[in-house]
């Protein structure tokens, strides 16, 4: 059941998206975030899905693939375009019993709609054309500057990368617990919504225990291989940024600077 | 200088309430005197509870004596100063092969003990491709351990172990959770390491067909060495085994029937080929 969440998942390629260094992709993505946010007419969100239109076919990752990680979304997608759509003040188009819809709900639900969507494909382009490893790499490395506010980067990067790992672990745990619990007469599919809640007790606890086991497990295999936190860590394929990356980074102040101004002026 | 070496080694699992007065009190460890030489190949066996795990354990000092001493390559493992030297002397594979490996690529979980270590970059790549080589995963580099076999996983575990260069490698009944294919995997690498790179080897199992395979077998039960010596010695004294819970090699068990049934075999059968090649002169008689 939750085999459909696609963020965090790598789609192999070895297009120029893919062998961008990951510190790039990170600040990238902030920054396409970040214009997302600036952006409020419609020639500034014109620019920015044509900006992640641009890197979508660079990275020659399919549009119908990043499409399904769209589908994890969809209500909170749905649900918002709603409340822009009746609940904006404006110019009233249309209106029955107590909804109206406004001129300005419009506009605002659709900019609501490309937002989102652009963040969510924007985001998991990143995770599709970044290892987990990359990523976790990128955010030790890239983020390093926390450290000097105490922010304990690289366990916040060893976390991740260990939650990765054991993503798809608990994930075939949880099916084969499913299938004992159900095996034993558990009804996991009728009722209310309380009901089915409920019944997922015998489900999450096993699961749970079985966590921590592996987290145990896990623990003293770490310390059987010298690790000791992030002190003294070598790696073996350290980060380098090589030209394209440059290149990326200017082009994305560039990108930016377009955003702001598209916005400011028109 | 033995590179084990445990000195009236006990260790006890103590239960404490909130006061730190003590609940409860296990002896999972008593009184255990043993010298290990470097290059054996040694097969600890016994059954559940007989301390074999902590043994493993007190080795990596995951654990430390509650009384008495033990030496890893003449380091005193209750010595924490050094406890990153212990763990670099005595690599360890454990049972589970999912819950040892760290990261999501077979290379970068062996590159993580070196790189804890703070190895220089070009030496943890030599290590890990050397590690990878030995035990024959160089084509699964870059996959993810999830699309494995349980034997290639646990020898992803053991090349990992392999890449902080131990002198000594311990199998805490890392064969326990495999099937047979993959456990005669872990074996033969093992007996490869073993062999080629003069490593010492601790092998924890409960399969006495693995144990056979060791220079040596240390037998435990209750927290106690029962038996210690070469397999055919400890193997065929079946009713001492039986008494600690455990079940001779059936080639064994199968000797002892036919000389029982009148078959004038000899003693010290531990194998199928050893029992046939017996039989066969028996039949030429």
């Amino acid at each position: 059941m939750f085999r459909d969440i696609t963020l965090g998942q790598y789609y192999p390629g070895q297009s120029i998206i893919h062998r961008l260094d990951p510190r790039t992709k990170l600040l990238w993505t902030l920054v396409y975030i970040v214009s997302l946010f600036v952006a409020d007419n419609k020639y500034a969100y014109g620019a920015s899905v044509l900006a992640l239109a641009a890197v979508i076919i660079l990275s020659s990752v399919p549009f119908t693939h990043m499409l399904k990680g769209l589908k994890a979304v969809l209500v909170i997608l749905i649900i918002s375009v709603l409340f822009n759509l009746f609940l904006t003040d404006g110019r009233v188009l249309v209106s029955f019993w107590i909804f109206k819809i406004t001129l300005e709900g419009i506009r605002r639900a659709v900019f609501m709609a490309v937002r989102l969507v652009c963040l969510i494909l924007g985001a998991s382009l990143m995770t599709y054309t970044t290892t987990p490893n990359q990523l976790t790499d990128g955010i030790e490395r890239g983020l390093g500057f926390l450290k000097l506010i105490r922010v304990p980067v690289h366990e916040i990067a060893m976390m991740m990368s260990i939650a990765l790992r054991f993503i798809p672990i608990l994930t075939e745990e949880l099916d084969k617990i499913i299938k004992a619990q159900t095996a034993r007469g558990a009804d996991l599919e009728s009722g209310n919504f309380i009901k089915r809640a409920k019944a997922m007790t015998p489900i999450l606890i096993p699961l749970f225990v079985s966590a921590f086991r592996r987290a145990g497990d896990l623990a003293q295999a770490m310390e059987a291989r010298c690790y000791h936190g992030g002190r003294g860590r070598t790696r073996m394929n350290p980060l380098s940024m090589a030209g394209r990356d440059y290149a990326a980074i200017i082009i994305m102040f560039a990108y930016l600077g377009g955003i702001i101004v598209l916005s400011v002026l028109l | 200088m033995p590179i084990i070496k445990a000195e009236n080694l006990s260790y006890d699992y103590v239960r404490r309430d909130e006061n730190d007065n003590i609940v409860d009190s296990i002896h999972a460890l008593s009184d255990i005197n043993l010298e290990i030489e470097e290059g054996q190949f040694v097969a600890v066996i016994g059954h559940n509870g007989s301390g074999k795990s902590t043994f493993a354990k007190l080795l990596n000092a995951l654990l430390i004596p509650t009384s008495g001493k033990l030496f890893v390559g003449g380091i005193d493992t209750a010595d924490e100063s050094r406890l990153w030297d212990i763990r670099r002397t005595a690599g360890m594979v454990f049972q589970n092969p999912d819950n040892q490996i760290i990261a999501s690529v077979v290379e970068e979980d062996v590159a993580f003990g070196p790189e804890n270590m703070g190895v220089p970059t070009e030496e943890i790549r030599r290590r890990v491709d050397a590690a990878l080589k030995t035990v024959g995963m160089t084509k699964f580099a870059k996959s993810s351990p999830n699309r494995l076999s349980g034997g290639q996983k646990q020898r992803v575990a053991i090349a990992g172990a392999l890449a902080i260069m131990p002198k000594c490698m311990i199998f805490d009944e890392s064969t326990a959770m495999l099937d047979p294919i993959g456990r005669a995997e872990v074996m033969s690498v093992a007996k490869k390491l073993n062999k080629e790179q003069r490593l010492t080897i601790i092998f924890i199992t409960h399969y006495m067909e693995e144990a056979a395979q060791a220079d040596r077998v240390i037998v435990m039960n209750k927290g106690k060495i029962v038996m210690d010596g070469i397999p055919r010695e400890v193997f065929t004294e079946t009713e001492k085994l039986t008494a600690c819970g455990l079940e001779p090699p059936q080639m064994t068990m199968l000797a002892k029937d036919l000389r029982d049934a009148g078959l004038a075999l000899p003693h010290g059968i531990i194998s199928a080929e050893e029992l046939a090649d017996a039989l066969r002169v028996l039949k030429g008689q």
